[in-house]
């Protein structure tokens, strides 16, 4: 049965690169994937388009695709990647240059637009998914929507024989999905297939999250050479199972344990994962160890795409304020409380406005969520206000009410530090799917 | 004994919902799991961070189950005040609960 290998070299849009590099030379991969767009990184690149109309792509572009490039140019490995962001077609230019000074010609490079859908969003008033309201109770202040396209452009462009697609927004599997639909000639209403794809692509999306990454616990998962953590690269089958593993010698593990974790990552109804192209159905995978390093993904199926496009919406929220402040040794805990109300108090002394306020101890009550039973009292422990406010002005004032703590509170208070932000929040809707209209240009190297 | 002596387990999120999955080293504890780490409990554990429903998925055919916590991370990952805007690190708090002491823990090395 014919087979394609796949890497996956990035799992978010800072991970590192020399997996990926590893992937290239050591995993006899014929497509390579980098997943680089977070729900907010588009908002934000978005903003950074504003400011400079050639930018709004991803600022590791350049570095990862130095890596790469003569390697996958050398062995005519493929690339997909939603590392255009806010402008793919800016990014491809951007690739045709690194190629340039490599010396590598002939390279073809498409770039994926139309999942920018501000303008139709704004205009259709469409309601917001996790919270009551419309469009319109955001008050003008969205600045990005972007819809999660599927595989058809990707593959339209593997087909008009891209060597390289760079994509604004699209739903994170589909990267991967897309060259098995070229590659093996499913149908787009193959929905086992497209489902079976899909289970693959969520696998891989993540990176070193399949490989022993974001998984270790000493003494119950233990995980040799983190620091070479490999990524992983799946060989895919024609009918569409499976199998995961990761270039020789690297660090980390596949294994039924790391996979399942995956598997299930950022899933909600395993029955019904929804995708661009196809609701997913995760409910029967089987998973099978497959020798050292390897494991059989078998099983999974679909049922028809939905008719609606889930879409991105990046506007401008609130502010947030936030102070820190640290405790040590006996006493400490005490002191921390004491820090803590002092805060309160002054914050309504001095009445600083706020929305929404926060207090935590880090070391104690700032992560772990539970009932909690008698605990030895920390010796090192450290304080965090946050609240959020309409005003920049308003925010300062909340670190400031903690940073005062070092000659105005309690004894021994170190490393305060203070940061206030503008909020660029996220929410979703959805939309008709015939609203977006795809394009594709090129760029040749 | 700790759920965390049987079981591991990973956070995701999605807007202003977690997803934590809980899943049994030994696939014979599937049926344990599943009768003591009911959607109920886990609410009850997560009382004050949970503000919507807790629905729970099981996947025999791998040994998990499969919780989401709807209304649970502060507004969402992009306008949360907590330190761990992502609830990353909620599967730990959850292995932590207690479970009935009747199952053979795996034989493990302590680091």
């Amino acid at each position: 049965m014919r087979s394609i290998r796949i890497g996956s070299g990035a799992g978010y849009s800072g991970d590192r690169i020399e997996p990926a590099v590893e992937l290239v030379e050591k995993g006899d991969i014929q497509y390579l994937g980098f997943e680089c767009l977070a729900e907010r990184t588009i908002a934000l690149a978005q903003q950074a388009r504003l400011a400079n109309p050639e930018g709004g792509y991803d600022p590791l572009l350049r570095a990862r695709f130095e890596a790469v490039l003569a390697g996958c140019a050398k062995r005519g490995i493929k690339i997909v990647s939603n590392m255009g962001a806010a402008n793919p077609v800016g990014a491809a230019a951007e690739v045709a240059r690194i190629a340039r000074e490599l010396g590598i010609t002939g390279l073809k490079i498409a770039a994926v637009t139309g999942d920018d859908v501000l303008a139709a969003v704004r205009a259709g008033n469409y309601p917001l998914l996790e919270r009551p309201g419309t469009i319109a109770d955001l008050e003008g202040r969205e600045i990005s929507a972007n819809a999660y396209l599927g595989v058809e452009p990707i593959v339209a462009a593997l087909r008009d024989g891209a060597d390289i697609v760079i994509t604004g927004r699209v739903a994170d599997p589909a990267l991967f999905l897309a060259p098995l639909v070229y590659e093996f000639g499913w149908s787009l209403d193959d929905f086992e297939a497209l489902g079976r794809g899909t289970v693959v692509g969520h696998l891989l999306e993540c990176a070193g999250q399949i490989t022993g990454g974001y998984f270790a616990d000493p003494g119950y998962k233990d995980v040799a050479d983190l620091a070479r953590l490999g990524f992983p690269l799946a060989e895919v089958f024609e009918d569409g199972h499976a199998v995961i593993t990761k270039p020789p010698g690297s660090g980390g593990e596949v294994s039924l344990a790391s996979c399942k974790e995956q598997l299930l990552y950022e899933l909600q109804d395993p029955r019904r994962y929804l995708q661009p192209d196809v609701v997913a159905d995760f409910s029967s995978v089987h998973l099978e160890p497959d020798g050292h390093d390897r494991v059989a993904i078998s099983g999974g199926s679909g049922t028809k795409r939905p008719d609606t496009l889930k879409v991105s919406v990046g506007y401008l929220d609130s502010f947030i304020g936030e102070g820190q402040i640290s405790y040590a040794g006996s006493g400490a805990l005490a002191r921390a409380k004491l820090g803590l109300d002092i805060v309160r108090e002054r914050l309504q002394l001095t009445g600083v406005k706020t929305t929404e306020l926060r207090f935590d101890i880090i070391g104690v009550d700032a992560l772990y969520r539970g009932p909690v039973g008698n605990q030895p009292e920390p010796m090192d422990v450290r304080i965090r206000v946050t609240g959020r406010t309409d005003t920049m002005a308003e925010a300062v004032r909340i670190g400031n009410e903690v940073e005062t703590l070092f000659t105005n509170g309690p004894a021994g208070g170190g490393g305060a530090w203070k940061n206030a932000r503008q909020v660029l929040a996220v929410v979703s809707t959805l939309i008709p799917r015939e609203l977006v209209n795809t394009q594709i240009s090129y760029e040749v190297a | 004994m700790k759920l965390r002596e049987l079981a591991h387990a990973r956070t995701g999120d999605k807007g202003n919902s977690s997803n934590i999955s809980v899943i049994a080293y030994d696939p014979g504890d599937f049926a344990f799991l599943a009768e003591h780490v009911t959607a109920e409990k886990v609410r009850t554990f997560f009382a004050g961070t949970v503000k919507g429903k807790v629905e729970r998925y099981e996947l025999p055919g791998i040994g998990a189950l499969n919780f989401v916590l709807h209304d649970t991370l502060g507004g969402g990952v992009t306008r949360s005040l907590a330190l761990d805007i992502h609830g990353k690190s909620l599967s730990s708090s959850l292995l932590e609960m207690e479970v009935p002491d009747t199952q053979q823990a795996p034989q493990r090395t302590k680091t």
